[in-house]
């Protein structure tokens, strides 16, 4: 007999619905966190995966604000098997991120911040992606599953 | 012949008058139950009368042109009457561009024979048209963004209140997201009320701060350390269980900070600090037995 491994999170991801938004000021970091927080209320995430989710957006919006000169995020509703989630996606036109295996060290930081905000986020989101070209800019795009 | 449709339309003006009025009475969306159709007659009237007195040639295609001073003041007057009266900034609009349909009406009563300057005249007459729209839609918001301004200046003043709680022990209750400037109000208030009160317990409520990242955290940090500074002591109380397993998870080091879940344990650890005790009051045994 045929052995089958399937999981909660197997199988390929769709898309459910999408949202964009630009963000270029200190003043639209809250909006879209709350935007953030609608989402994954309507697909029934935790309390504390919510918290943990709105707080790597509110990392990763207010990186690109600070390093990248504002840019575009955009929420997706994704599904994978059963399991739904929420996927980020932080595109700038910045400067880029010449190391990134040293911008994911904890503490290390090119401004005077604490150095947490790469790391930490890694640690906060099921799924981190983040690709960087110096002079071009940098996406970051990260997924929380709702039972994640 | 070049017709002159300024001139056209002066000659015109009654006619236009009677046409616009008789146009917004057709009108579905008419709100006679916000203003009388005399205060609509007079306030068209007024419009029309302003207008036409400055419409030259030249400026018609010159939207931006000085001459148009007096019809753009009286358009954000309306705008913002209408506004305070209840009409949506689509009635206002409607209101505007119906003026279009009744001058486009008398050029083509009047041009009737040629089509090429008829077509030229409409255009110029929707667009200087299309121009007092959008000025009704800027003033509109221009009016409501004034609105906003105040209401956030008045937000940012009363959201840090710092309450003296007890003797020697202030509470600052952080209420919204601490950003840069609202760390520097935060700080400056508790830091001149420690020097003010003598205090030297000082506690910082995060109850209703919804998300704490790591910018937050250092600005938390920095306001403890300044307090420290200060002679004082901080406590942050507030700490809520999934903003505990965020902090946890982000990799905030909040270790050498005195940190309670709730303000009541806060002010307990305030009170065995500068050991007082709060106790119930104990009635005498004697007088209980006396019932």
């Amino acid at each position: 007999m045929e052995k089958r491994t399937m999981s909660m999170t197997t199988g390929p991801i769709t898309v459910l619905n999408k949202d964009k938004m630009p963000v270029v000021k200190e003043q639209d970091v809250v909006p879209f966190r709350n935007r953030v927080k609608e989402y994954a209320t309507k697909i029934g995430m935790g309390l504390v995966n919510q918290t943990k989710l709105i707080t790597a957006a509110s990392e990763l919006v207010r990186n690109m604000l600070r390093y990248g000169n504002g840019g575009e995020t955009l929420i997706e509703v994704v599904s994978k098997g059963r399991e739904n989630g929420i996927r980020l996606t932080f595109t700038d036109k910045g400067p880029g991120i010449p190391n990134i295996d040293q911008a994911m060290k904890d503490g290390f930081s090119t401004g005077k911040s604490l150095g947490l905000g790469l790391p930490g986020t890694k640690r906060l989101v099921s799924e981190f992606d983040i690709k960087s070209i110096v002079g071009q800019g940098t996406t970051v795009v990260v997924t929380k599953w709702k039972n994640g | 012949m070049k017709i002159e449709i300024s001139k056209m339309l002066q000659k015109k003006k009654k006619q236009i008058i009677d046409l616009w009025m008789k146009n917004q009475m057709a009108d579905a969306t008419l709100r006679d139950d916000l203003i009388s159709n005399e205060d609509l007659r007079s306030q068209s009237e007024e419009l029309v009368d302003a207008l036409l007195k400055k419409l030259t040639d030249e400026n018609l295609t010159n939207i931006d042109s000085a001459d148009f001073d007096d019809v753009y003041e009286i358009l954000g007057g309306i705008s913002i009457t209408r506004a305070r009266q209840g009409f949506s900034p689509r009635e206002t609009g409607t209101y505007i561009f119906s003026l279009k349909d009744a001058l486009l009406t008398i050029l083509q009563q009047e041009i009737k024979n040629d089509p090429a300057q008829l077509y030229e005249a409409t255009l110029k007459v929707s667009k200087l048209i299309d121009s007092f729209g959008i000025v009704t839609f800027e003033t509109f918001i221009k009016g409501r963004e004034e609105v906003i301004l105040r209401q956030t200046s008045e937000i940012t003043e009363i959201s840090t209140p710092v309450i003296r709680v007890w003797d020697g022990i202030l509470a600052l209750p952080i209420i919204g997201t601490l950003d840069s400037a609202r760390t520097q109000v935060v700080m400056e208030n508790l830091l001149q009320e420690i020097v003010n009160t003598g205090s030297s317990i000082a506690i910082l409520d995060i109850s209703g701060v919804p998300a704490v990242d790591s910018l937050v955290a250092q600005h938390l940090i920095k306001t403890v350390s300044a307090t420290r500074l200060m002679g004082a002591e901080c406590i942050i109380s507030g700490i809520r269980p999934e903003i505990a397993q965020t902090v946890v998870h982000l990799g905030i080091d909040l270790s050498n900070v005195i940190t309670k879940a709730t303000l009541a344990s806060a002010l307990k650890h305030a009170y065995s600090i500068l050991q007082l005790e709060v106790r119930k009051k104990q009635l005498a045994q004697n007088s209980s037995k006396t019932n």
